[in-house]
């Protein structure tokens, strides 16, 4: 068993010529294909300049399977896929077809070079490397390091100006005591009686004369207002005076990532957020019972102005939104 | 460059497909526009006064015979099946008249299918459910004049804002949470679209009038049906759910083909 | 000599006159590229990507990249009078009112999720074929980079219309900034000029979508390429093929026509694609502003296996110090991603630390005869695809009528179940294909022609394989296990010792292999036969 015999390499196998090779007969008809497929692309450059110019841009047509098209970017759109695709495939055929088509053998050569050159190029290094002193002069080796890494600070140091610190403007919203609810969109303010139970609105906070509302100010502002019968809340007494009459207010912010969690089942009492699926339970103030989110979506604190509208009785004791590090969470 | 809409022409040539509905449609709308929008919309939401006692009877009876085993012999619900006392005339007509009561099955929820119940025993039913106690009632079609009462871009922005987070973007339906799934809204007819704002029906929450008004409410008809009878402007639509099936359409359709145009390309001719 | 062969020398006379690179061209336009279709993936990449650059050039006639706020008035009925940033009011108008805009609109994004797919592909062709090893090593870290740019560069390019599914995409990215550990408000603040979603993001990110980006992409591919052209590709191994050569086809005119070729018809199926297939209606989206969203919000393929993570993620917060620490956003976010793509960067070096394997090696593998490495691939491909299918787990839910709950669920247990799974799976395939292999050499082809021996009992004729066959099939490298010795000789721990045993202990899961057939062992089958 000393002699074990692996399987010999038998070479590259016999070239096999192809019928075009010595049939002149297949040969003019491959040339033929080759040529008919060019014209193929001939004809969608034709096809797509002609539709450009001709078919105005408000003719709409019924494809099956597609549905009703318009008609200029449809053949637009073939005509520039038919011009591209039928070049190629002319090219590939003529390749194939009628280009040689014997494999050809290339020398590969092992990158390492010859013995003699390697050891003359490590000395070099070790040599020059040497001259240069940097592994013996280790203060000009550190001095250069700590230069190197300074000067990459600068262009750090200088995207400074790229926008404020966030100071307390995560923390912040609109909403202020007194603030009404207003609907979104439509600003009209809203009366307890205006939601039946089972009913939602988008609202946000009215605007103070001359204000105008920012996508800055709806991204922390938004609020969903919800109705339920008030013997389906389970909220603790602080929790409960933040409702009124069965209406409760959550901020529309999703505490995970941001998106709008305003997926209300009303069967079920459950918001869910379209995102991240991430599960609150209004009743109980939308803690969270399923999902990505860590924390429940903060409750605004509402209650009826002496004209019967809904108001906000204090700002949003938390700030909204997703969280960040300075955020004090408790 | 002079360039009207698309969408301006596009009723022409929808014609062949959507010659029916659209004459119904029209034909109702005709009825309904000796109507105004201010008159009718308000009597929606009160008692028809129309309901006789016949027909009340009439309902009383189908509702023993049909609804009753879940929903109580005086529709005062059970363990199983909500109270109907005070849901209104548009509650029935929506859930009966769509097929979604009587329920096939005691599953997440009740889907959409042909009705048990034609429309004079629906009316009829609604008839009955309304004298219990008042609600909104049914609301007739006809009187639903949002090609002319609606504005669509409004109706897109009411959408985005209280309609897509479940029905999606282009009301293709979309998915709540535990199996439930907010249906798609492509072919529903108005009078339901409107019916099921003001009832909430399932896991939808109410609209109320005063904070999405009944203009406003036309408003998002017209644009879901402004959507729906889009062309499929740059080409066939891959569903309009976003970039799941436009990933798999580029991976199948796109790398696919290019693989199988590759094979051929590294294979010897003949 | 024809008119035509007069006018060809000609050109050649007056390049070589004026650059003196005659020599240099001769031996390149002779280079030869071996001819397989699974070569052509990077070229689709290649082909995407200058796809890319032209229609994006296209697009940036008339793309506005403002957040300023403008009131619609183009000929999108549906938006008529809407307010909207000039980024989606330019974008509509490009779709609407710029003839063939929408097309080019649509070219555009197809031939960047085709450019994601094709780069993906090749990078599965590259790692289960060994492509990767010595001396290729800088080529996979270039690719690596490149994937890593390619995912970042398609969000940018997803964000620029400010449409209300990109407007949801930015505000998930300004959230993972925001939860980054000490500074990230701070990052976040600097990133959008202030408070999200300002109107700074999106000049910005323009800057770097149309400028640094594809400048970046630009270097790198040139690279990727000079060191494809300049070590030679790699070739399957077969009768003839070697160590130490390359078969193939000349650059000139086969490879030139054939890639060339293929340049038109990659443009041709995306033109294609652009024409037929609607992709990112952004007039349905609506402008985007951060009160509104929609059901089934999910980014483009490359980035769903990172939102799907997200959504498998446990709600974990760590509340200290008057700090909140994220960790349903950092760990699916920033450390998973981290820990998968620096693996995978670091991958060739691995191996070849296992392995101790220092040779260059320009045939390639065939993934059953590494079955460590293939059962690998798999098991990382799979934990992609578990995250992959929970970002769209709402898709799936409505419509295989599943609940969300559920494939949540099943993503939570599968992420960690099915990865090792499909190891073990994978490399029990491998051994039993090897397995098959040495069965087919030993034994030969079944014909499945019967016949009925004299004393009455049918067998199949199998048919002896050809020698062309046997080489490929026999002549793979079988690794040996290292030397397991992790105490010298006086019986000392080495240094190291718990590195090397884990070494040691890899490397012998590698040498676990079917021994090929021998030339020997079939002529003994041969002799016992008679």
């Amino acid at each position: 068993m000393n002699n074990i015999e692996k399987f010999q390499d038998p070479g590259l196998p016999e070239h096999i010529h192809r019928k075009a090779d010595h049939d002149e007969g297949a040969a003019k008809k491959a040339e033929r294909q080759v040529a008919i497929l060019f014209l193929f692309s001939a004809l969608g450059t034709v096809l797509a300049i002609t539709s450009y110019i001709f078919i105005p841009n408000n003719i709409v047509i019924f494809i099956p399977i597609m549905g009703d098209q318009v008609a200029s970017q449809l053949f637009l759109g073939l005509g520039i896929a038919m011009a591209t695709f039928f070049l190629g495939m002319g090219a590939v055929h003529w390749a194939k077809t009628l280009m040689p088509d014997t494999e050809v053998i290339a020398e590969r050569h092992e990158f390492r070079s010859e013995e003699v050159d390697r050891d003359a190029f490590v000395a070099t290094v070790k040599e020059q490397g040497g001259a240069a002193g940097l592994g013996r002069r280790t203060l000009i080796k550190r001095s250069l390091g700590l230069a190197g890494a300074l000067a990459a600070l600068t262009p750090i140091v200088m995207l400074r100006d790229l926008g404020p610190q966030p100071k307390k403007q995560l923390n912040t919203t609109s909403w202020e005591s007194g603030t009404r609810l207003v609907t979104d969109p439509g600003d009209r303010p809203i009366k307890p009686s205006d939601l039946e139970v089972g009913a939602v609105a988008q609202v946000l906070p009215a605007l103070k004369a001359g204000e105008e509302r920012t996508l800055e100010n709806v991204g922390k502002d938004a609020v969903l207002l919800i109705r339920l019968n008030p013997n389906e809340f389970n909220l603790d007494s602080e929790r409960l005076s933040w409702t009124h009459d069965g209406i409760i207010a959550f901020s529309k912010i999703c505490s995970h990532m941001g998106c709008a969690v305003a997926l209300y089942e009303q069967q079920t009492k459950h918001l869910l957020c379209p995102c991240h699926q991430s599960t609150f339970d209004v009743t109980r103030a939308a803690k969270v019972i399923f999902g990505p989110a860590a924390r429940p979506l903060p409750q605004l604190a509402i209650t009826i102005d002496s004209e019967g509208y809904l108001i906000a009785k204090q700002p949003f004791t938390e700030p909204v939104g997703p969280s960040f590090w300075e955020r004090n969470s408790k | 460059m002079t360039f009207s809409s698309p969408l301006s022409t596009v009723s022409k040539y929808r014609r062949h497909k959507y010659a029916g509905p659209v004459l119904v449609v029209a034909a109702l709308l005709t009825i309904g526009s000796a109507f105004s929008i201010a008159s009718a919309l308000p009597s929606a939401t009160k008692m028809t006064a129309a309901a006789t006692t016949t027909q009340i009877a009439e309902g009383k009876k189908i509702f023993a015979a049909g609804c009753s085993s879940c929903h109580g012999l005086n529709a005062e619900g059970s363990s199983i099946a909500p109270a109907l006392i005070g849901v209104g005339g548009a509650s029935v007509d929506f859930q009966v008249g769509t097929g979604r009561m009587p329920m096939a099955d005691m599953s997440q929820q009740a889907q959409r299918k042909r009705p048990v119940y034609n429309a004079e025993q629906t009316a009829a039913l609604a008839a009955y459910v309304s004298s219990l106690a008042p609600g909104p009632s049914a609301v007739d079609g006809a009187n639903l004049n949002y090609e002319r009462d609606g504005n669509t871009a409004q109706g897109g922005e009411l959408f985005r804002t209280n309609c897509a987070m479940c029905h999606n973007f282009a009301a293709q339906g979309g998915a709540l949470s535990q199996g439930k799934y907010a249906p798609t809204l492509m072919g529903v007819e108005p009078k339901y679209m409107y019916e099921a704002m003001i009832t909430g029906p399932q896991s939808m929450p109410k609209f109320s009038d005063k904070t999405i008004t009944p203009a406003e409410k036309l408003s998002i008809i017209k644009w879901i049906k402004a959507a729906q009878n889009e062309p499929s402007l740059g080409g066939a639509t891959t569903g309009r759910v976003g970039p799941v099936t436009e990933g798999l359409l580029a991976w199948l359709l796109g790398l696919g083909s290019l693989i199988g145009i590759a094979v051929w390309l590294a294979t010897k001719a003949r | 000599m024809s008119q035509k062969e007069r006018i060809a020398g000609g050109v050649a006379n007056y390049v070589d006159e004026r650059t003196g690179a005659a020599k240099w061209l001769n031996k390149n336009l002779k280079k030869v590229f071996p001819d397989h279709w699974s070569f052509m993936l990077g070229e689709v990449a290649l082909y995407s990507f200058i796809i890319l650059l032209l229609s994006g050039t296209f697009l940036t006639f008339w793309f506005d990249p403002s957040q300023r706020d403008v009131i619609y008035n183009g000929s999108y009925q549906p938006l008529q009078h809407v307010q909207m940033s000039a980024a989606y009011a330019s974008t509509l108008h490009i779709s609407f009112d710029v003839r063939g805009g929408l097309l080019m609109r649509q070219i555009h994004h197809w031939a960047a999720l085709l450019f994601m797919a094709s780069i993906i592909a090749h990078l599965l062709r590259v790692f289960f074929t060994g492509a990767f090893r010595k001396p290729r090593e800088a080529n996979w870290l270039i690719g690596v980079g490149l994937v890593t740019l390619g995912i970042v560069e398609g969000f940018l390019g997803y964000s620029l219309p400010d449409d209300l599914l990109s407007g949801t995409g930015i505000r998930i990215a300004e959230a993972i900034l925001q939860a980054i550990p000490v500074v990230g408000s701070y990052i976040a603040f600097f990133a959008f000029g202030g408070a999200f979603p300002g109107h700074v993001f999106i000049p910005r990110i323009y800057t770097v979508h149309v400028l640094l980006l594809p400048g970046a992409f630009l270097a790198l591919i040139t690279i990727h390429l000079m060191l494809v052209w300049y070590q030679k590709h790699t070739q399957y191994p077969g009768p003839g093929r070697t160590e130490k050569n390359v078969v193939g086809y000349p650059l000139m005119p086969v490879y030139m026509a054939k890639a060339g070729g293929f340049f038109g018809i990659v443009f041709g199926i995306t033109a294609f694609l652009g024409a037929v297939a609607s992709i990112n209606p952004i007039w349905l989206y609506g402008p985007y502003t951060p009160g509104q969203i929609s059901a089934g919000s999910q980014p483009d393929f490359y980035m769903g296996w990172l939102d799907g993570l997200v959504r498998m993620s446990p709600p974990l917060e760590t509340h200290a110090f008057g700090h909140t620490i994220s960790w349903n956003i950092l760990i699916p976010g920033l450390i998973v991603p981290g820990i998968l793509f620096t693996g995978m960067a670091l991958y060739p070096f691995i191996e070849s630390w296992i392995s101790g394997d220092k040779k260059e090696h320009h045939l390639l593998d065939r993934p059953r005869n590494v079955p460590n490495r293939t059962a690998l691939g798999a098991m990382s491909l799979t934990f992609m695809m578990v995250s992959l299918i929970n970002g769209g787990n709402d898709l799936i839910a409505t419509h295989f009528h599943m609940s969300i709950n559920q494939i949540m669920w099943m993503s939570r247990i599968g992420i960690f179940v099915l990865p090792p799974l499909a190891f073990v799976i994978t490399k029990r395939i491998c051994l039993s294909l090897q397995r098959a292999d040495r069965d087919l050499v030993l034994h030969g082809r079944e014909t499945g022609r019967l016949v009925m021996l004299p004393h009455g009992e049918f067998v199949e004729v199998h048919e002896p394989i050809s020698p062309e066959k046997a080489w490929t099939l026999t002549s793979h490298i079988q690794p040996q296990a290292l030397s397991t010795a992790t105490e010298d000789a006086n019986g000392v721990a080495k240094p190291k010792a718990l590195v090397n045993k884990l070494r040691s202990r890899m490397s012998a899961a590698n040498a676990e292999q079917m021994p090929a057939a021998t030339a020997t062992e079939a002529q003994e089958l041969e002799g016992g036969h008679h």
